[in-house]
């Protein structure tokens, strides 16, 4: 019976959060609206980072590369050749996963922090390659503009920043659910293996390699989707918006809101993306502030803001 | 021919460059198994101090020491002062979270990292400066055809001179014993009754003072600094470490002249653009085939 009121009331609250979340553009202001969008762009990026760095322990300070290849995969195809944005949704995701397989698939072995600067280097290549403009693909520094808006068929279009809110918020939901099924799952729980054990892991006849490189397939795709959704908003894409500056927010994300935990890569996503906007009235000494907050914050909450609970085992 | 000589001479100064910012990373995560990221931040703190020495009270270290005692006496001032910064952070925003384990202390070394480099943008403005290039030495030997400038012979000896007299401590005296011993297993030689806090105080004061110097030779060799740099000068020596093996003293400075190497001859070869991308791809290969660096880690996994 306590389970099921247990249940009943974890309904209740998930309704309440989502009513809240369709109730909040109509009535905040545009500004606050946008604000809430890279929040969401910002959620999606460390949920997608949670799964390496979360579930498996992997250092991955380049995952803004994933990103970059998501959205200029999406600023590419669709201002080349016209192909839509929501056909190019999926196909984002599936390359950037692609990529991650291509250039994960000879460092999986390395281990902690070895295996931490090669995707700090990948990232890096990524970021240098899109600056030097390959065969006139990606534009230099200026990056490609002229992104289409993601149409629904006829004259059903993504424009206004209320539009582009729901969109990234679906797609974050959609992905939340996806997630929690998987920590769930066996794979899940043998990521957890890896991380808390990697030795023990192998020895329990867990295939240590290619949950691994599914960790970060994985993780890309997400990435993937959030780099298609950000350059449709966006209209351009540059660079600079895939700096190894970016790979740490990311990475600060998913600490801030604690390892492997769902709901913590959100208020992670919130602390980082809002705290800058929040402070704006702070003007050059926001940053500084920010820095001394993350310190604080480990000081305060080692463990994250909302610490993923392990069902169960009794294991700490 | 030429420019491989010429190119082989500026990449072994960049190089040392690199070896004696790697030696910081590496001092630190030998014994702490903790990478410090704001010790490239750390370096532009040197780069900046040593500017404000050699811009505002030049004119009186001068006359007191002539050039080269003022430049020295620049190089002083900012390793202290850098190092002294060094122990400060370890104290405010390491030892406190240190005990919650190793992925708080990354969040609040990269705190640090965002705050250091926002202070020095506060204190001395978000513009590009630039070293007096009157202080600066300019003479240079045509040897042949290619040129070393005395900037580039006094920055290679001295930067020898630093990095010999670290591995002297750390290979051959008592105290570097143990340091090594405290890397090897940090409890243990605790339990032996060596003083893991005077340890510390010494990576913690030395590696950043290592780096401090560092940055006023940088700011002589290339005039101009900016609060951003550290980011890719921290990044080209955690490269280079990691290159050599990290927590190695003698893999650190190899892994940083190989990279100065690298770099140069691939802006020379290659081209000036992709040169970083040549960088990471022959750390990617180094990798691949030797997983802990050339050197590498001296101790085995532990199961």
């Amino acid at each position: 019976m306590m389970k099921k009121n247990k249940i009943l009331k974890k309904a209740g609250i998930l309704i309440v959060v989502a009513i809240a979340l369709c109730i909040f553009p109509f009535v905040a202001s545009t500004y606050l609206v946008d604000v809430a969008f890279f929040f969401g762009i910002y959620a999606l990026l460390g949920l997608s980072l949670n799964i390496v760095l979360g579930e498996v322990g992997l250092f991955d300070l380049g995952h803004a590369a994933f990103y970059a290849v998501g959205a200029y995969t999406t600023a590419i195809l669709n201002t080349r050749l016209g192909i839509p944005i929501f056909v190019l949704l999926p196909v984002s995701g599936l390359t950037a996963a692609g990529f991650a397989w291509l250039v994960c698939s000879p460092v999986i072995h390395l281990r902690g922090d070895y295996l931490c600067i090669v995707t700090i280097g990948l990232g890096e290549i990524v970021r240098i390659a899109l600056l030097n403009d390959p065969g006139g693909l990606t534009g230099g520094p200026n990056g490609v503009f002229g992104i289409d808006r993601p149409t629904l068929g006829g004259p059903l279009v993504i424009d206004t920043s209320i539009g582009f809110y729901f969109l990234i918020w679906i797609v974050v939901g959609l992905s939340i659910f996806g997630l929690v099924r998987l920590q769930n799952s066996r794979i899940g729980r043998a990521w957890n293996c890896i991380r808390e054990d990697e030795v023990a892991a192998e020895a329990t006849g867990i295939n240590v390699r290619s949950l691994k490189l599914l960790c970060f397939i994985l993780g890309a795709g997400l990435a993937g989707l959030a780099g298609n959704i950000y350059a449709s908003k966006m209209m351009c894409v540059s660079p600079e918006s895939f700096t190894f500056m970016d790979s740490c927010m990311y990475f600060c994300i998913v600490l801030l809101g604690g390892m492997g935990s769902i709901p913590g890569a959100v208020i992670g996503a919130a602390a980082i993306g809002l705290f800058p906007e929040i402070f704006r009235s702070l003007a050059k000494y926001r940053m500084l502030f920010f820095g001394a907050a993350m310190v604080a914050m480990m000081y305060f909450r080692p463990a994250g803001l909302w610490p993923r609970k392990r069902g169960g085992s009794g294991v700490k | 021919m030429l420019t491989f000589v010429q190119q082989l001479i500026n990449g072994l100064t960049i190089g040392s460059f690199y070896a004696l910012i790697a030696l910081g990373y590496s001092l630190v995560y030998g014994v702490m198994k903790l990478i410090n990221f704001a010790h490239g931040d750390l370096f532009t703190l040197g780069c900046y101090i040593g500017y404000t020495l050699l811009v505002w009270v030049s004119a009186f270290l001068t006359s007191l020491f002539g050039i080269w005692g003022c430049l020295a006496v620049g190089m002083i001032v900012s390793a202290i002062g850098v190092g002294g910064a060094g122990i400060l952070m370890e104290r405010v925003a390491y030892r406190p979270i240190y005990p919650a384990g190793r992925l708080p202390a990354v969040v609040s070394a990269l705190g640090v990292s965002i705050f250091l480099e926002n202070f020095i943008m506060v204190v001395w403005g978000p513009r590009y400066l630039a070293y007096r290039s009157s202080f600066i030495p300019t003479a240079y030997w045509q040897i042949g055809s290619f040129r070393i400038t005395i900037l580039q012979v006094v920055i290679l000896v001295l930067s020898f001179l630093l990095m010999g007299l670290l591995y002297y401590i750390i290979e051959k005296t008592t105290f570097g014993a143990a340091i090594r011993a405290s890397s090897f297993d940090r409890d243990t030689a605790a339990l032996m009754g060596i003083d893991i806090n005077k340890i510390i105080f010494f990576i913690f004061s030395v590696g950043p003072a290592l780096g401090g110097a560092t940055g006023v030779m940088v700011g002589m060799y290339y005039r101009q600094i900016s609060f951003t740099m550290g980011w890719v000068y921290g990044l080209r020596a955690f490269t280079a470490t990691i290159i050599g093996g990290i927590g190695n003293i003698p893999g650190a400075m190899i892994g940083g002249i190989i990279l100065g190497i690298l770099e140069m001859l691939g802006a020379g070869y290659i081209s000036a653009a992709w040169k970083d991308v040549f960088v990471f791809i022959v750390l990617i290969l180094v990798l691949i085939f030797r997983p802990t660096g050339l050197i590498g880690e001296k101790k085995a996994e532990k199961v």
